[in-house]
């Protein structure tokens, strides 16, 4: 039984009232023809009559709201959501992975040097047959304080204070023991308050039917990949959970030609970008890590190193980048799309 | 000085008459009504088969006009709580008459706003998740607790003092209504016979309602501006939502009340009931409001606007300078600024002049409604243009059908139940010293 049900005792006490006063009305027409008594003596009896239902139903809506299985299901999650069997990802000792990402900003240059759009987009997009124009690691160009811009892809930040988790109404968005954010697109209701509360813009809404390959089609739903895609629904990035617990990186780390992004558990201290084996707390220390938006408080999992691209010999007055494609796209038959 | 009975009788007929007599007009409306909802039915199961991808709702702001339109209809449910609780407890002795009206208004309102939610819903087919797997965290439960509550409320709320008036429609009906719709108003009207045991536990339990309700009324437009209010949002993300929804309530339901009123008051020629004075008076407390919002106004924008924290600069362009400077301007200006100065120069504080006022006080609310939500989502969250949000035929025809729903409802109920609490506006004439007692007749049982 869901507990927030509680919360409707009010009604019941409104409707306890209705129906006392209903019958009270009621009694005194019918009693009026056999007892033509002195009003004051019957009004008192009626009085008391009242009063003594009035209790009885109390008592009785009190006793059928609130037994004892009730009050723990107001401080929990409901019943079990759509998940792979599997418990959390471990580490060394047994300890839950946490998962994080650091993006060094010194190495992204928006993959301008390549001649092509931002390849972790690309590559997410495909991995993840995410239907246009998602983008759920997207590369924004921001001006610099001194002129010239930077880019800063943009994955959701999986905040340990999440604002989108905070309000859901249903609980289909979810934390998780590995320090993820998660969406059950079986459970979501479309209701698009997380998409309000979320102060980066890292979450989509399934506009309309969404533009799936039809290999999509032969996936086995999980939130830990999103596929299929269904109507009316919100996606975002998910971490690549399921990846991790394959062995490899996520699509966008493993696809950025400069390895500016480095995925790796907090709990183990330790990242890679495919290339690097790093210590996250000095790495971090070392390189003036910041958060995005940081005085929120919402605790992201996401760091970014400060830079430009001069890593990569990239010139920060050099602007623009090309739009991302979607590689799948062109083989869906008549595909409907829609702009963010 | 005219007798009870006289006045009463007079009172009833004019209560019990729009139940009997239905004018040619009335069919014109009704029908008018029903090709607009059904356009707006057309146009929503256009969105069920296409999703929201029919709407000009995009990512970047993905709640529009329907949540817009819901914020709207739930503002003037508050009309009948204002009117019937807050006044009643005031003895407000003057307002018996339009208590009836009020509460209408707040059912009706209510069961707008409230399907305007699961239009908005990108998984209507999915409402029972709310109930199974409901988070009582998340201020959209709060919502569905509040509205389900106060709707509960409300309801009994005009049923309980209806009880006595459907007991006249009883009596007098009987015979001259179909089969069913006397069997409707028997049932109802639970046995009233008026009798004093009758009486006392009706009058008791309407107080009770009548303090109930004032609480639930606040906490429900509280809670309805927390939705806002809890996100991370610049112009959403402020302590002061809470009051300035409330206020906008109780303003909007005042001015939504006066027009109702002024419509049936014509329609059915209860001018000898709703006078002038209804219309001052709802004038004055409507004033006072423009003044409350005012207020409200100010100390968000001036507390905001002083700091001009990242982001609050865009958005005070975008609402003063830009693309919402002519609804917020005319928010200010036509809804708050005019409509007080209607009713602050004698010469134009007359029936119509409240009229006018109260249809300005409604489209700046709307407007006002709209603005907030909107701009709240226009301001980039990340470096990205800003998203240019119009509502689609598709939300304009929803919209519309909301309205038209509103207005068929409001029309079914005056032709259905009455419109007056003839009791209530008995006692209150009676306590007031303007109709006497009656000389000749014998009170009714005397005898035996």
């Amino acid at each position: 039984m869901p507990g927030w049900l509680l919360a409707l005792l009010p009604v019941v006490a409104i409707v306890g009232v209705l129906i006392v006063t209903l019958r009270r009305v009621r009694a005194a027409e019918s009693s009026a023809e056999l007892e033509p008594a002195s009003p004051g003596d019957r009004s008192q009896d009626e009085d008391g009559n009242g009063r003594r239902t009035f209790l009885k139903l109390l008592t009785i809506g009190a006793a059928g709201a609130v037994p004892a299985t009730f009050l723990p299901a107001m401080f929990q999650s409901t019943s079990p959501r759509v998940r792979a069997a599997q418990g959390p990802a471990r580490g060394p000792g047994g300890r839950i992975r946490q998962w994080m990402m650091i993006i060094d900003l010194r190495h992204c240059d928006g993959c301008q040097s390549q001649g092509t759009p931002p390849q972790c987009t690309t590559a997410c997009i495909e991995g993840h047959l995410a239907p246009e124009p998602m983008e759920w690691i997207q590369v924004f160009e921001q001006e610099l304080s001194g002129g010239g811009t930077q880019f800063i892809p943009t994955p959701c930040l999986q905040c340990q204070n999440p604002p989108c988790v905070n309000v859901c109404p249903v609980g289909a968005t979810f934390s998780t023991a590995e320090g993820t954010v998660l969406i059950d697109q079986k459970r979501c209701i479309g209701c698009r308050i997380c998409m309000a509360a979320c102060p980066y813009d890292r979450r989509f809404f399934n506009w309309g039917d969404p533009p799936v390959p039809p290999e999509a089609l032969l996936a086995d739903y999980s939130p830990d990949h999103q596929v299929p895609a269904s109507k009316g629904t919100v996606m975002k990035c998910d971490m690549c959970p399921d990846m991790a617990r394959a062995g490899t990186l996520p699509y966008c780390a493993q696809a950025c030609p400069n390895n500016a992004i480095y995925y790796g558990d907090l709990e183990e201290d330790i990242a890679t970008n495919g290339q690097d084996v790093i210590t996250v707390s000095s790495f971090l220390s070392g390189n003036h890590a910041y958060l995005l938006k940081e005085h929120l408080g919402t605790k992201p999992r996401v760091w970014y190193v400060p830079g430009h691209g001069e890593a990569v010999g990239r010139d920060q007055h050099s602007e623009g980048r090309q739009a991302t494609t979607w590689p799948w796209v062109r083989r869906v038959e008549g595909a409907r799309t829609w702009s963010r | 000085m005219e007798s009870v009975t006289d006045y009463r009788r007079r009172l009833e007929e004019a209560t019990v008459r729009p139940a009997l007599v239905t004018s040619r007009g009335y069919w014109i409306l009704i029908g008018g009504l029903l090709a607009v909802m059904a356009w707006g039915v057309y146009a929503w199961l256009h969105q069920v088969d296409d999703g929201l991808i029919v709407t000009g709702m995009r990512d970047r702001i993905a709640w529009g006009l329907y949540v817009s339109v819901f914020v709207f209809f739930i503002g003037i449910s508050h009309a009948g709580t204002l009117i019937s609780a807050i006044l009643r407890v005031a003895h407000a002795g003057w307002r018996a008459p339009i208590t009836r009206i009020a509460e209408f208004i707040t059912v009706v309102a209510l069961v707008c706003g409230a399907s305007m939610i699961l239009v908005d819903m990108g998984r209507p087919d999915r409402l029972w998740h709310v109930l199974v797997h409901g988070r009582w965290q998340s201020p959209i439960l709060w919502d569905v607790i509040a509205i389900s509550t106060y709707l509960t409320a409300s309801l009994v709320y005009l049923y309980m003092p209806m009880v006595p008036d459907l007991a006249l429609f009883r009596d007098r009906l009987a015979g001259r209504v179909g089969r069913w719709r006397a069997r409707l108003y028997e049932v109802l009207a639970i046995g009233w016979q008026g009798r004093p045991e009758q009486r006392k536990p009706l009058v008791r339990s309407i107080s009770i309602m009548m303090i109930l309700i004032i609480p639930i009324a606040v906490s429900v437009h509280t809670v309805v501006s927390w939705i806002f209010g809890m996100t991370l949002r610049v112009g959403w993300n402020t302590t002061i939502f809470g009051m300035l929804f409330v206020a906008g309530a109780i303003f909007s339901g005042i001015a939504t009340l006066i027009i109702v009123m002024a419509v049936l008051r014509r329609t059915y020629h209860l001018e000898e009931y709703i006078t002038e004075k209804h219309f001052v008076n709802l004038g004055y407390l409507l004033a006072a409001f423009t003044l409350i919002m005012m207020y409200i106004n100010a100390s968000e924008y001036l507390t905001t606007g002083f700091k001009l924290e990242e982001g609050e600069e865009f958005l005070f362009r975008e609402l003063f300078l830009g693309k919402f400077s002519t609804l917020y301007w005319f928010y200010f200006f036509g809804g708050l600024a005019l409509p007080g100065l209607i009713i602050l120069f004698k010469k134009t504080r007359t029936i119509a002049g409240v009229v006018v006022a109260a249809v300005l006080v409604d489209v700046a609310m709307f407007a006002e409604r709209y603005f907030i939500v909107v701009s709240g989502q226009r301001v980039p969250l990340m470096p990205y243009e800003p998203f240019d949000y119009f509502p689609s035929w598709v939300e304009w025809s929803i919209f519309a059908a909301g309205v038209a729903f509103f207005v068929l409802f409001i029309a079914v109920f005056v032709k259905v139940f009455p419109i007056m609490a003839v009791w209530e506006i008995v006692e209150e004439r009676e306590e007031a010293g303007e109709i006497g007692p009656d000389v000749a007749t014998v009170p009714a049982g005397a005898g035996s």
